[in-house]
């Protein structure tokens, strides 16, 4: 008799604690919920200060199968690309100073592709985070080899991939931030980067505008790099759920 | 009280381990290289002889620093000498970037490959072949060379490429090789006929942007990474490191891989391996690939 109510007793206890688990549980959730306030964004326009530099025309003679390609569309270099109003294309902006915690180490789940198109890459630069993997793919009827040249010393190991017509494509991700310098050897004219960042980023389209989203509020330096000017940098502070703004002037050389 | 006393060396610790990997990335100072000659990294294991790296110290000054220099870093004083395309640079052992390796792209070498490397020497270089030297004094040889770089603290060796046993050559495979050959490209760098003139190849640079050539299947030179079967098989599977011989392991088939070495044997002048390839080409009446086919 005894022991049955003795474990009666303890059933009932253990049930009670379960609930006050739960409860407790969900209540700092739903705190944690509450506390986090909702992610603002940075937006901005890049843009060139006077006259953009001639972009010279590609000599692809040395493989015909590029230079079919491009019978009806020359191909430019595409070290300075301006657009409408003179806004800069191609320019990575991400933040440099200010982020913490899961911000900094959130890893974005889209995988960017980098394709081997008409003996050019599309996109000429390619954003992303440190250990975000991305693909490189080839449209082309002609053979290439990826080789992208970063500094072994900051972590990222170079590599050097043949991707002859139809080869299937090569998944990969770096481990440290860096600009990194990627080139055909096949195809001596082409040039393109790989921008590894921490933290969220963005990339101007061909108007200059771009938006980093999923930025938690805070103050932060944005830094804007292009692949002939460099860096520049920006302070802003963005509220919860609000769109701070940030703009940039390259002077053209 | 005791566990007052036990936190003071375990923050200290990790204040120290943070120093040091920070430390790893910046530039190479001979405080480091003492470090490093003293890690687990600095030693090496071929076959049965494992290699110490401070039994090194004086074989590498006598033998090696006139051209790898006194950091490891390829700047020896004879360095200057070596013109490029034709005497590539001293390989600069703090990158950690090697042409001969049977591991993937982008990936250390093992031990075996860098003991091999130093008794073959590399044709077409200043690099000579290290015969003289025991295979214990060579596998010392190797852990130094490790001691060299940050890598050798933080990365493993990539996993070797398997490489089946080499099949019967037939004239069928030797004819599917030329297709391998021709779908590959590999003439855009190396010419149709193998000679090193294909339309790239006046335009090639190595990682430190100095000219290099592609190799010349027919000019009787022997490959840097080791002439026999297997070796071809790996060089361009594996491809080399730090020039732009890329790797074809995503795209060329284990079994087609060896069709293309009894084809690339065939554009070989006569040699102690390539007989039989010679004659069925020959028997086949091979033209060289088209370079152009779509057009
Ligand atoms: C006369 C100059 C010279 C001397 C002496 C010399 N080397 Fe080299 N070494 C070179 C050159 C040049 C290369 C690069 C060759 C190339 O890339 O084609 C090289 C490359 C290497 C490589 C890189 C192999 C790879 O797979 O990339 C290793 C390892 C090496 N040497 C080890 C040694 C060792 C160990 C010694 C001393 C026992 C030594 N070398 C002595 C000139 C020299
Ligand atoms: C982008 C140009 C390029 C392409 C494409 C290319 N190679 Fe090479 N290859 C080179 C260069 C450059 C070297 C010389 C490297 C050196 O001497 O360090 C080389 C060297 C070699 C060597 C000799 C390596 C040694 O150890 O000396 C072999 C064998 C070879 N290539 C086979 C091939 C085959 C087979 C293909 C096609 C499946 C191919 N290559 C495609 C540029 C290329």
């Amino acid at each position: 008799m005894k022991r049955q109510d003795n474990s009666k007793l303890a059933a009932v206890s253990v049930c009670l604690l379960l609930c006050l688990v739960v409860a407790g549980l969900s209540l700092s959730l739903t705190n944690w919920e509450v506390s986090a306030a909702p992610e603002g964004k940075i937006t901005g326009t890049v843009k060139l200060d006077g006259t953009a530099p001639h972009m010279k025309g590609i000599d692809m003679s040395k493989d015909p199968w590029c230079v079919k390609q491009h019978a009806n569309d020359p191909a430019h270099l595409e070290l300075v690309v301006v657009g409408k109003d003179n806004g800069l294309g191609n320019v990575v902006l991400y933040i440099s100073e200010g982020l913490s915690g899961d911000a900094l180490n959130a890893k974005p789940t889209a995988v960017p592709v980098f394709d081997q198109k008409n003996c050019l890459y599309t996109p000429h630069v390619l954003a992303m985070d440190v250990g975000q993997e991305f693909k490189v793919e080839t449209s082309d009827q002609t053979a290439h080899n990826i080789h992208p040249e970063p500094n072994p010393l900051t972590g990222n190991i170079p590599w050097n991939q043949s991707q002859p017509p139809g080869a299937p494509p090569v998944t990969k991700s770096w481990k440290a931030v860096e600009m990194i310098h990627v080139k055909c050897n096949i195809h001596p004219w082409m040039s393109g980067y790989f921008a590894v960042v921490k933290g969220p980023y963005a990339i101007t389209g061909e108007d200059g505008s771009y938006t980093i989203e999923n930025v938690p509020p805070g103050s932060y330096t944005v830094t804007a790099w292009q692949e002939t000017y460099g860096n520049q940098t920006a302070k802003v502070t963005v509220a919860g759920g609000q769109s701070a703004k940030a703009d940039f002037t390259f002077k053209a050389k | 009280m005791h566990t007052n006393l036990l936190k003071w060396p375990l923050l200290l610790s990790v204040v120290v381990a943070l120093c040091f990997s920070t430390a790893a990335y910046a530039q190479l100072t001979t405080y480091q290289l003492q470090d490093w000659l003293n890690s687990p990294a600095a030693s090496s294991h071929v076959g049965d002889i494992t290699g110490n790296a401070k039994a090194a110290a004086l074989p590498y000054r006598r033998f090696c620093v006139g051209c790898h220099g006194e950091l490891g870093d390829g700047n020896g004083e004879n360095a200057v000498w070596f013109l490029t395309p034709l005497y590539a640079q001293p390989r600069n052992f703090q990158l950690a970037i090697f042409k001969c390796r049977s591991t993937p792209t982008g990936t250390l070498p093992t031990d075996q490959d860098l003991y091999d490397t130093i008794g073959r020497g590399m044709d077409r270089s200043n690099m000579p072949a290290w015969i003289p030297l025991s295979k214990q004094e060579r596998a010392d040889l190797v852990a130094w060379i490790k001691h060299y770089s940050p890598r050798w603290q933080t990365e493993k060796a990539g996993t070797p490429i398997q490489i089946p046993p080499e099949p019967e050559i037939t004239p069928e495979r030797v004819k599917a090789g030329q297709d391998v050959f021709a779908r590959m490209q590999c003439f855009k760098c190396h010419g149709v006929q193998g000679k090193a003139n294909g339309p790239s190849a006046s335009t090639l640079t190595d990682d430190l942007s100095q000219p290099i050539a592609p190799f010349n299947f027919t000019d009787g030179s022997r490959p840097k990474c080791g002439s026999t079967d297997v070796d071809i098989y790996r060089i361009f599977m594996t491809g080399l490191d730090g020039t732009p011989m890329p790797s074809f392991a995503d795209n060329i088939k284990p079994d087609e891989a060896w069709d293309l070495v009894f084809y690339l044997r065939s554009l070989q002048p006569h040699n102690a391996y390539n007989e039989k390839e010679r004659q069925i080409a020959n028997q086949l009446g091979l033209k060289p690939v088209n370079p152009n086919p779509a057009q």
